[in-house]
């Protein structure tokens, strides 16, 4: 944890100090919450010691410093464990596409593994019943979702 | 919009009055200052032109352009400078982030009449905090302070605490810096001319202050 500056015992350039703090792990916070969207739910909340403006004072300042210095430490640990998860998903994919019967009924969606959109990867056999008897099995890519501008075509 | 434009809607030339920051606070908070242009404008329905701007607004502002929005620079200062007051920008959003807000819940910049539009439009544009005042209703030039004791906003009941960070004429607070806001800048139907008042923090270039004033002024006018 970051140890508050001070001064010649002058409050006024703690304070300046840990503003300066703030506004560093500010930024840093805003980034992480920005990279993790939407995979991870970051909390960059840090409760606000005033309903109403007023100057906020050391001890303040250095609540809410340790506040976002928390909050930024925890986001890096759900961005890294997330990131993980993705790894492993990656492979288990990875296996699956290589050998489909091995994981049957196996779904892999595409935020599983972290990326965009709402696609998916499913283990499923071919011909169905048929499939399930002979081990014929493949794995079937969806594509996702279709976009709301393609049902208006199908629609029209 | 660029400025040259907001100026050629105008066809003048808004010159933004500097305000002035309590010593005290102005110590604390470098870079915090306070700038106004008087414009001829009442409370009323949106006219055409200002409401198809807010519906292109609308049309290129995407949620991608919100959970960015806090990495920007202006965005980022105003969320900073809340963060320094006291104040959780997550529950008490900035502006422009309130407007982002609201954007993605109605799926539009609703239209809620003038000079509120006007604002919109600018804060949208630049990022810029602004507040609308009764140009008529002050009295000498604005400041930021705190407040003293015994101070209240007006038509509002109760005392502000003493040293609640407020913007004020010459003669008594008229809101609180930011936050939620207790009053309504004192315009009534008979208002004929608006002060449109720019909240500088530190981080917010003085271009951006002018180009916010510029375009609301221009919606106001339009």
């Amino acid at each position: 944890m970051l140890t508050t500056l001070r001064v010649g015992g002058d409050e006024r350039l703690a304070r300046a100090e840990l503003r300066r703090q703030i506004g560093r792990l500010e930024h840093q916070l805003s980034r992480l919450a920005a990279e993790a969207f939407p995979r991870v739910a970051i909390d960059t909340g840090v409760a606000g010691h005033f309903a109403e403006p007023r100057v906020a004072g050391l001890a303040e300042l250095e609540q809410v410093r340790d506040a976002l210095a928390d909050r930024i430490a925890a986001a890096r640990v759900a961005l890294e464990t997330q990131g993980e998860l993705e790894t492993s998903n990656r492979e288990l994919l990875r296996r699956m596409l290589a050998a489909p019967a091995e994981h049957k009924w196996l779904r892999i969606s595409r935020a599983d593994v972290g990326e965009p959109g709402c696609g998916h990867w499913h283990s499923r056999p071919r011909l169905g019943p048929l499939g399930m008897l002979m081990g014929w099995w493949r794995v079937k890519v969806s594509s996702g979702c279709p976009l709301s501008a393609r049902l208006a075509a199908v629609e029209r | 919009m660029d400025a040259g434009g907001a100026r050629s809607q105008l066809g003048w030339e808004p010159s933004p009055e500097q305000g002035w920051v309590a010593p005290h606070i102005a110590e604390e908070f470098p870079g915090l200052g306070l700038a106004w242009v008087e414009v001829d404008g009442r409370l009323g329905r949106t006219t055409e032109p200002v409401l198809q701007r807010l519906r292109d607004l609308s049309d290129r502002f995407y949620g991608s352009h919100a959970i960015h929005m806090r990495e920007r620079p202006i965005p980022w200062a105003y969320r900073v400078f809340f963060r320094q007051i006291g104040l959780d920008p997550d529950r008490t959003r900035t502006p422009i982030e309130q407007l982002a807000l609201d954007r993605l819940h109605a799926g539009a910049f609703a239209s809620r009449g003038m000079p509120v539009d006007a604002l919109t439009i600018a804060t949208v544009e630049t990022g810029v905090a602004l507040r609308a005042f009764d140009a008529a209703k002050l009295s000498g030039r604005l400041c930021i302070r705190d407040s003293a004791p015994g101070e209240s906003l007006p038509g509002k009941p109760g005392k502000l605490a003493q040293g609640t960070l407020t913007i004020a004429d010459e003669r008594a607070p008229l809101e609180l810096l930011f936050g939620p806001s207790t009053a309504d800048g004192g315009l009534e139907s008979d208002t004929a001319r608006i002060a449109v008042v720019a909240v500088q923090v530190k981080g917010v270039p003085q271009a951006a202050i002018d180009e916010a004033l510029w375009i609301a002024c221009a919606a106001i006018q339009a």
